[in-house]
């Protein structure tokens, strides 16, 4: 029960603190690398609701495929260190503030204003995290969705070959 | 099954969403832009996982699986317009990509 917090509160800090360092950085490699630390605390928060499919495909496509491109990216720009904000854009760094403050007392109110949630797991959650129930969800009730986003992969790959083509004289 | 209550992944969830916005806001570099919108995809997922658990329903993952299939689309599209975009003007400092501004 106590481990419970415990575990929960190392993951949900190290995620924030990760976020935090992703946005602050001036060097985009920390900032990626950051990144990738926030996306296994949040792999660990998805295996505390027992969404162990997830979990592994959140560290599978986050931190090994996007991050990878992300990385090679940034490694083949040879990008410097990022100057300061402009004067220009300080309005925007204020309105930045006043939207996170906004928002996160939202949150609260929210959660703190009803009566409390929920303390238990659905007694079924052991069993939908799981690759065999996720799979055939997925193959039967939303077969059709499945289909829509191998069609949309296909259009993003050549997209990107075309974006990214060097045009020839 | 014992479990932390639900609010607080709900309020881990808005404060990362919260950074996603800020950095969205304040830096130049598309880069990390691009890597602020990762940050907010990520904590809706998060929520969908908390409520999938919570309530007993698998729709929450299988739009989580969903999510992450658009965010890989978004990631390779995002990264080659990065790269057109230097290509073009050496820069990836949003502010300086300015051309159809008037």
């Amino acid at each position: 029960m106590s481990l419970l917090y415990f575990f929960f509160a190392i993951l949900s800090i190290l995620a924030i603190a990760s976020a935090i360092i992703t946005i602050t950085s001036k060097n985009p490699v920390r900032s990626a690398f950051a990144l990738v630390v926030h996306f296994f605390m949040l792999a660990g928060l998805y295996l505390t609701l027992n969404a162990q499919f997830v979990a592994v495909i959140q560290v599978l496509v986050y931190a090994g495929a996007i991050m990878v491109l992300v990385i090679f990216v940034i490694m083949l720009l040879n990008l410097t260190d990022e100057k300061r904000l402009n004067e220009k854009f300080n309005f925007r760094i204020i309105l930045a503030i006043l939207f996170g403050i906004a928002f996160v007392a939202q949150i609260a109110f929210i959660s703190f204003a009803k009566n409390p949630l929920n303390v238990n797991l659905h007694q079924n959650s052991a069993t939908i995290g799981t690759a065999q129930s996720i799979g055939t969800a997925l193959y039967t009730n939303y077969l059709v969705p499945f289909e829509v986003v191998g069609i949309l992969l296909v259009v993003a790959i050549i997209g990107a070959i075309v974006l990214a083509k060097r045009k020839v004289n | 099954m014992q479990s932390v209550p639900m609010e607080f992944y709900l309020i881990v969830s808005g404060v990362i969403f919260t950074i996603g916005t800020i950095g969205v806001l304040t830096r130049r570099n598309a880069i990390i832009i691009f890597m602020s919108i990762e940050l907010m995809l990520n904590s809706v997922n998060l929520t969908f996982v908390a409520f999938s658990a919570f309530l007993g329903d698998i729709a929450g993952q299988i739009f989580v699986f969903f999510i992450m299939a658009v965010a890989a689309g978004e990631a390779t599209i995002g990264l080659a317009i990065v790269l057109a975009l230097f290509r073009k003007k050496q820069t990836v400092y949003v502010d300086e990509a300015n051309s159809i501004k008037w």
